[in-house]
């Protein structure tokens, strides 16, 4: 917008009075009740000492942060939630920007091809990772099943054995890749799309084969978008929750505790322990978390003029 | 043309060797919950269901769970949801987008570091907010805290800006009211963002989980998800029943994709990486 545009449109030529009230009152009403207010009284709730439900406490301090980081649940959670998102992100967008780049050419049965690789997006992760929990099954799952073909396996995914439970988070790793692809394929499809042909022109007209065009051409151009994509991915995959139900009945893995996640850590904190200040100075610390991925986004984006 | 048509033959080969994966869980639940217990139970894997319309483990499943309950429930608050929120977002961002106000620039961007703020984060506050509202445990209390999204403003706010303001003056001029002017003019213009936000909405509200979870606990008003997890939990340990539920669970959102399948991937293009 120019500068002149942007100060007729300020000045406004029609007087609207309390009109904008009116259109924004529903929004702003909700806003305030399920966002700001929220957000500040978790801040506030995280510095309150022995807090209940009814909104009673003992004391202001910094205990509730001293009992989370000191917790082993916590940083079990802590843990898992990275090893979770930093081998979910990675692989998710290499093979993302291998299928992306097989979409983008010109093939037939697009819609087909589509539907298939994007269908998982739309679908519950509670019903497809029911579905996965039994291709899972050590004895009678396809997937200990496709390991015996090759003459491996068969491995113990889903259970433990003297206390230990090494396969649980490979799991949800699986899941999470296939829960990842189709919005990952979508953005990366997207920016492959942005790129303008003339660079694909000009470089068949030096002769360069289609290896040298991928290495040269497409993945420099379509960095900033795959850097995007990654972030925005870590960001959603930091709140890891769903994915973790489906496979053993609402626990946090076979042992019942060694698949805590962050957001499992939060909720079981607060809604089974009621130990709200703990729950909210936990949330507090996954903001924190997040917060350095967004920014690292903004920077990104500004970087690359997104 | 040799060299061309062995790279087609590799393209097509990954292409349809990842569909298959990607699209095998499906087929694994639907053909799962179509197996009789002694094909369910074989090993190695009986691959297709000698019966495609053996519905016993769908009917034993509703007998022993009110799946038509959950699944009507999950329709009601998703049709609400998507309604609710889809006015108060036409008018959130028709007032952000053309009229004036102070302050205007600067609560929008508020309005935009709002958005990285988890969910997860509020839900403590949101939790005891319902409790004294007293719609814990009652269907509103699936919708009335959505029914303000950032996201979804933000997205139809940015289409409404495209839209001249050309066509605004002349429509004032010839003394069309704001009101007018929204519903007759720029909202049929915005139709295809419209769409796509209530796409992106309906399958979050169908397919929402965490907040359901802790704010429902009567049988009569779970969702879908929900009712999904507390068959697994406490109803039945036959896998072949779940995988009867979970495909009930399933099938409208994958009937929503088959048909609305460029909104919803335009949609995630354009507001996926702004978002």
């Amino acid at each position: 917008m120019t500068a002149k545009k942007k100060k007729k449109r300020e000045g406004g030529e029609f007087n609207n009075g309390l009109e904008p009230v009116i259109y924004l009152l529903p929004f702003v009403i909700g806003l305030l009740i399920f966002t700001v207010y929220p957000i500040i009284n978790v801040v506030l709730m995280s510095f309150k000492e022995g807090y209940r439900l009814s909104g009673s406490f003992t004391g202001i301090g910094l205990k509730n942060y001293t009992q989370v980081l000191g917790d082993k649940n916590f940083a079990n959670a802590v843990r898992n939630t990275f090893i979770y998102v930093f081998s979910v992100v990675p692989i998710a967008t290499v093979l993302a920007v291998i299928i992306a780049n097989l979409l983008n050419q010109k093939i037939k049965a697009m819609a087909l091809f589509q539907t298939a690789y994007f269908l998982p997006m739309v679908t519950s992760s509670i019903a497809v990772g029911l579905s996965w929990r039994y291709m899972f099954n050590t004895q009678f799952g396809v997937i200990n099943w496709l390991l015996g073909v090759f003459g491996a396996g068969p491995i113990d995914w889903l259970g433990a054995t003297g206390g230990q439970a090494p396969y649980n988070i490979f799991v949800i790793i699986i899941f999470g890749i296939w829960n990842m692809l189709p919005f990952t394929i979508i953005l990366l499809l997207s920016g492959l799309q942005n790129i303008d042909p003339m660079y694909y022109t000009a470089a068949k007209v030096d002769g360069a084969d289609s290896g040298m065009i991928f290495r040269r051409i497409t993945v420099p151009l379509l960095l900033p978008t795959i850097f995007l994509t990654m972030i925005i991915n870590m960001i959603s995959s930091f709140k890891v929750y769903n994915e973790v139900i489906p496979f053993w009945s609402g626990k946090a893995g076979a042992l019942s505790n060694n698949l805590y996640t962050m957001v499992y850590y939060i909720k079981e904190t607060f809604y089974s322990k009621l130990r709200l200040g703990n729950a909210a100075a936990a949330s507090i610390v996954l903001f924190l978390i997040i917060f350095v991925f967004t920014m690292l986004q903004k920077w990104v984006q500004k970087k690359f003029d997104y | 043309m040799k060299g061309d048509n062995i790279k087609k033959f590799f393209i097509y080969f990954f292409l349809a060797l990842g569909a298959i994966v990607m699209v095998f869980p499906f087929y694994w639940m639907i053909s799962g919950a179509l197996k009789t217990a002694a094909e369910y139970n074989s090993y190695p894997p009986v691959w297709v269901p000698s019966n495609w319309l053996n519905f016993d483990n769908f009917v034993r499943a509703f007998q022993k769970a009110p799946f038509q309950t959950y699944f009507l429930n999950s329709l009601l608050v998703t049709l609400c949801s998507v309604t609710l929120t889809g006015i108060v977002t036409i008018l959130g961002a028709f007032a952000f987008s053309r009229l004036r106000f102070p302050g205007r620039e600067l609560i929008f961007s508020f309005l935009l570091a709002f958005m990285m703020v988890p969910f997860e984060m509020m839900v403590i506050t949101n939790y005891q907010t319902v409790t004294k509202m007293g719609i814990i445990n009652t269907i509103p209390v699936l919708i009335v805290p959505f029914t303000t999204s950032i996201f979804y403003t933000y997205i139809l706010k940015n289409f409404f800006d495209t839209i001249p303001d050309s066509l605004y003056y002349s429509a004032r001029i010839d003394g069309a009211s704001n009101w007018k002017y929204l519903w007759r003019i720029m909202v049929p213009i915005a139709k295809p963002s419209l769409v796509t936000i209530m796409l992106l909405n309906a399958i979050s509200s169908w397919n929402s989980f965490l907040w359901t979870s802790m704010v429902i606990n009567s049988d009569k008003y779970r969702t879908i998800p929900l009712g999904l997890f507390a068959f697994m939990t406490e109803g039945g340990s036959d896998p072949k029943l779940q995988l009867a539920a979970s495909t009930v669970s399933v099938l409208p959102m994958i009937i929503l994709f088959l048909f609305a399948r460029k909104y919803i991937v335009n949609g995630v293009a354009r507001g996926g990486l702004k978002g």
